[in-house]
């Protein structure tokens, strides 16, 4: 019930993200999802690809750091309250989210929610109990 | 003025009678009283004895910063611990500090050589001394502090920092003499501008102005815009601390070395051969008076040159040229000692980061800014933001408790450090003097 994430640190100077996007093109790496949190210095890209290994190894090869994570992927109604509903009940099982990030699947009506939690396995086990969809990584990894 | 007109005034020969019977002296001192000296003049096949003229130090062998971080704390000291009155240390990591000592007729003799500077620069007794230097560990505050008492003027022991304060105090209490670094001297005119206070309406007549490099151009500026008569003071706390040398107000034209407690050589730092006047290399020096922490021939790493010309203000005492840079790699940062060594040190106590860096020395208005750019690996590397910036600031307060400065530290990139034939570039200095 976890999707890996790669992470990439970028030092926030012209040029480095379209560098990651390169090498991810020349490797023949589809991307998901992605969200960059940055601050004044640096920046912390997030990805979800069809290929993590592939995607780690060939930007590890031109020098950058990339940290991998377990995430959780969440399938939410493409309608107003489809996210309130979710933090609703994470708020009320009180499982803290770190980040989040969201997207909308090509074929339409559901979209999707990448979670980063402290702890993944309570927010898995309270998603579940709620019945809020979570989606396999081998399934998003080919979305 | 001169503070000590007998000493100061010395026709060279007599001065160098003295020298000689000090030297002889404190060598006689240091080979029974000191083991490392002993063992040091002993390999170089040298005894006390053999110091037969002024020209004989030269077969001394030299001191290093190293040897004395080797006998830290106190295996340097000359006397034993219950005649230390004093001890002052420079920043540094654990075991890589250098302790002094002082006996309290040591601080007697700092003290009289301090008032000689602060007379040197036109004080007296109904000046009030504005001493911005940090008081503490560090030399520079408490050294000036005991010279002014000395001299009989007000002090206001004000130390560094709280700069609005300080204005303030400057406006309310009409201090006419102000001592402190250079760079902090040109900040505090910046204060005071921001403040709408006009150093033109202050009291200052002269500053004392040391414990970093700065140059004719820096000394154009305070003059101009602190409106006041801005000197050179050079001293270090192995030597003694503020008052090994001082510029005349006279002359303004190099600073009259203390001859008759030190005796200062310049050396090609890397043969170690002894250069005539006038060519620039390694200053170092021999202090003739002090009892707990005597020094043979200490090597301070400061380049600059030796000039014997008489001087209009009637010392005798020939005077050192500006300092213009260092034999080794260390920094000097707001007035603070920093070595690169240093700085790799608290990064390799961290495991989250590569203990690649690259140190940015800056000023920014007129103050130095210390950036350190270091570069994270996988280790340290997290997809979250605040468990990188709780890095940066761990870093960033390690090395402020370990050397005393504050550092502004950046994450960067892997293998993103220039580095030229395998070394690293450790310090890039953007500072123009």
């Amino acid at each position: 019930m976890r999707v890996e994430q790669i992470s990439v640190f970028l030092e926030n100077k012209a040029g480095r993200l379209a560098e990651v996007a390169r090498i991810l093109a020349e490797a023949g790496i589809n991307i998901r999802a992605l969200s960059l949190a940055d601050t004044s210095d640096f920046g912390i890209l997030r990805l979800i690809v069809n290929d993590n290994n592939k995607a780690k190894e060939a930007l590890k090869q031109h020098g950058f750091t990339v940290g991998k994570t377990d995430v959780v992927a969440v399938e939410v109604e493409d309608r107003p309250g489809g996210l309130h509903r979710i933090l609703d009940v994470l708020y009320r099982s009180n499982v803290n989210v770190e980040y989040m990030y969201a997207f909308v699947q090509q074929s339409g009506s559901n979209a999707v929610i990448i979670f980063r939690f402290d702890n993944l396995d309570e927010a898995v086990k309270v998603l579940q109990a709620n019945g809020v969809p979570v989606i396999e990584g081998e399934k998003l990894y080919a979305m | 003025m001169i503070h000590d007109l007998e000493f100061e005034t010395l026709p060279r020969e007599a001065l160098q009678a003295i020298q000689l019977r000090r030297l002889q002296a404190v060598v006689e001192r240091v080979y029974a009283m000191v083991p490392f000296y002993r063992s040091k003049f002993d390999a170089a096949g040298v005894t006390p004895a053999d110091i037969k003229t002024l020209d004989d130090l030269r077969r001394l062998p030299f001191t290093m910063k190293q040897d004395l971080r080797d006998n830290y704390p106190f295996g340097m000291f000359a006397v034993p611990m219950d005649h230390v009155v004093r001890i002052h240390a420079s920043s540094g990591t654990t075991g890589k500090s250098t302790v002094v000592g002082y006996t309290a007729r040591d601080i007697a003799t700092w003290s009289s050589l301090m008032a000689r500077a602060l007379a040197a620069a036109g004080t007296t007794r109904g000046d009030i001394i504005h001493n911005a230097y940090g008081y503490g560990l560090f030399t520079g505050g408490l050294g000036i502090h005991y010279g002014a008492e000395k001299l009989g003027a007000s002090v206001i022991p004000i130390s560094g920092g709280n700069t609005k304060r300080q204005i303030m105090i400057m406006k309310d209490f009409g201090p006419t003499i102000l001592t402190c670094t250079p760079s902090y001297a040109l900040h505090l005119g910046e204060v005071a501008d921001e403040v709408g206070v006009d150093f033109k309406e202050l009291k200052f007549r002269a500053g004392i102005f040391g414990a970093e490099p700065w140059s004719e151009q820096m000394r154009e500026e305070i003059e101009r815009k602190l409106d006041m008569s801005a000197l050179d003071i050079y001293g270090l706390s192995e030597v003694m601390g503020p008052g090994v040398s001082v510029e005349c107000i006279e002359a303004k034209k190099g600073l009259h070395v203390f001859e008759d407690h030190f005796i200062a050589e310049i050396i090609n730092p890397e043969t170690g051969e002894v250069l005539p006047y006038g060519e620039m290399g390694e200053l170092v020096f021999t202090s003739l008076t002090k009892e707990a922490f005597p020094v043979i021939r200490y090597r301070t790493r400061d380049i600059t040159s030796l000039n014997p010309e008489p001087c209009i203000c009637g010392r005798t005492h020939l005077r050192m040229n500006r300092v213009s840079g260092r034999s080794d790699d260390m920094l000097i940062i707001r007035g603070v000692n920093v070595f690169p060594s240093q700085i790799e040190a608290v990064l390799m106590e961290i495991k989250e980061v590569e203990p690649h860096y690259q140190l940015i020395v800056d000023r920014v208005g007129n103050l130095d800014t210390l950036t350190v750019e270091v570069e994270i690996g996988e280790t340290g590397f997290s997809d979250e933001v605040r468990v990188l910036q709780t890095l940066e600031k761990k870093i960033s307060k390690n090395i402020k408790e370990f050397l005393g400065v504050s550092a502004k530290v950046k994450l960067v990139e892997p293998k993103t450090i220039a580095r030229s034939e395998g070394k690293a570039k450790r310090v890039i200095d953007n500072r123009k003097y």
